[in-house]
């Protein structure tokens, strides 16, 4: 029951969010400060775990494949199918749960406690569209995030595969494009797009309901990051059946 | 001036508010005090418009608030200031940004006017040299200024005031109540307070409302509080030895 009331109160909460609009020069300032906070300052650490992961997939690849009839070229195949269906927009997607979810339940939950939401509401604006509003905006950016990872993640995945020995630069890059379907770029492109919507909304709903003090921003953090993880989860697994069935 | 007839607020089987009926008079500072689970907060939230009463009506100069559609319920909430119990200061906000927030929010003043009205009211509250600091990097009184001066910025009609001088040492606490008492007087608003400190009420209490278990058990000024006879808002006002003495001092007529 308590579920139905939480799924309840949250798609109440995204009509709010999308009511009253906010002054457009406040919003776009706003707006600004999210992309700053939720997609650049995200992008080292994306980078950074791409570039290995990449160079992990195809390792692991190179080593299992031991039998000489298999063309090396399989291996850069592995890694580009990898990256580009799952690693980059599911697999970086809970990380940036952690990430980027956190901070927005922590941001929007200490503005709870410290009765900021209060204020904003008794000045007559519309707190759910000022605070979150501007977050969804700044996520519709998060498509370039990864196509940033999956870039950095093949380029990983050729260091790792030429530089360690596995596999010939042009094999490798013979691989990459082999059987290339370009549908599973736009299959990719689209998962990361819900992906964005559910990043922004569930930690900002666990926010923006939090009720208690500092311990329960922490606690209301971490049920963010665990939800948004299940949900991102069953997203991918529903667009997987819906997009590529 | 706020009139309140009859006002219920219930939490599911909870009734919390008991037919409130009571007036809040315009360029006087009207307080709200009570033992801590009287109902105090909630009333203050009513009279905000942040919960909506299960029975009875707000009426702000004679406009009942739930018969006003959205629009004219916004309208009329950008005429309220608030100054809540800790501040409630956007924290990535330098102090000016803080104070300026309802005029970027609902004016189409230049920024040059917007900040000549910030330096007025920051100076209105003794606050100078404060503009380009950060809520962290000023005191607890510092903030409870800025609190009052944002919410005054934009000239507005009521003023509510949670525990205004919470956490404050004692002369700061009576500094901030003669402030917003000045502020009352200066600009003819009505303003609400609620409040514990006994100080508050014996200082600057012109119509004081006591609520015991969410019904008004004793509505007055601090000039007949002393003359009450009802045992349980004594007891609650003049509870400490000190008080008692002062008590005594008020009857003898001192």
């Amino acid at each position: 029951m308590k579920y139905l009331h939480d799924i309840g109160e949250y798609f109440i909460m995204l009509k709010k969010v999308f009511g009253r609009m906010t002054k457009t020069s406040v919003l776009r300032g706003l707006i600004f400060k999210e992309i700053d906070d939720l997609i650049i300052s995200s992008l080292g650490i994306v980078i950074f775990i791409s570039f290995f992961i990449g160079g992990v997939v195809t390792i692991q690849t190179a080593l299992n494949l031991n039998n000489p009839l298999i063309p090396k070229s399989l291996i850069a195949f592995t890694a580009r199918q990898s990256i580009i269906l799952e690693f980059s927009p599911t697999f970086i997607s809970i990380i940036m749960a952690g990430k980027v979810g956190s901070n927005i339940t922590s941001s929007i939950g200490t503005m709870r406690v410290m009765e900021q939401i209060d204020a904003l509401e008794v000045m007559g604006i519309n707190s759910a569209n000022y605070l979150i509003f501007p977050k969804i905006i700044a996520m519709l950016f998060y498509p370039f995030v990864i196509a940033i990872s999956m870039f950095v993640g093949i380029a990983g995945a050729y260091a790792a595969g030429v530089l360690g020995g596995f596999v010939a630069g042009e094999q490798f890059l013979n691989g990459l494009q082999n059987d290339f379907i370009s549908f599973h770029l736009v299959y990719a492109f689209i998962k990361t797009f819900f992906f964005a919507i559910i990043l922004a909304t569930i930690p900002a709903y666990h926010g923006y309901y939090m009720k208690g003090g500092a311990l329960e921003v922490g606690k209301a953090s971490t049920t963010a990051f665990v939800w948004t993880s299940v949900v991102l989860i069953l997203a991918n697994y529903l667009l997987t059946q819906l997009l590529l069935s | 001036m706020i009139q309140v007839n009859n006002l219920h607020k219930s939490f599911g089987k909870e009734e919390i508010l008991k037919g409130i009926n009571t007036q809040f008079y315009q360029g006087k500072t009207n307080l709200i005090i009570g033992q801590s689970g009287a109902g105090k907060t909630v009333f203050l939230k009513c009279l905000l418009g942040l919960f909506e009463p299960t029975e009875g009506t707000i009426e702000y100069n004679g406009q009942a608030y739930s018969s006003l559609d959205a629009e004219k319920q916004r309208d009329l909430r950008q005429k309220m200031g608030m100054v809540f119990q800790g501040g409630a200061l956007f924290d990535s906000m330098t102090i000016a940004e803080n104070v300026m927030f309802p005029l970027r929010m609902f004016t189409k003043q230049k920024k040059s006017e917007m900040m000549d009205r910030v330096d007025e009211v920051l100076q209105r509250v003794n606050l100078e040299n404060v503009n380009h600091k950060f809520p962290s990097e000023i005191s607890g009184g510092m903030q409870k200024r800025v609190s009052i001066a944002r919410a005054i910025v934009n000239k507005p009609e009521y003023l509510f005031c949670d525990e205004p001088n919470s956490g404050l040492d004692p002369k700061t606490a009576i500094l901030i109540d003669n402030l917003i008492q000045e502020i009352t007087k200066e600009n003819d608003i009505t303003t609400v307070i609620n409040t514990h400190d006994m100080n508050s009420v014996l200082e600057i209490g012109e119509n004081i409302v006591y609520l015991k278990n969410g019904n008004l058990a004793w509505n007055g000024s601090k000039d007949e509080i002393y003359k009450s006879e009802d045992e349980s808002l004594t007891n609650f006002v003049y509870s400490s030895e000190l008080f008692k003495k002062v008590r005594k001092a008020q009857l003898k007529g001192l």
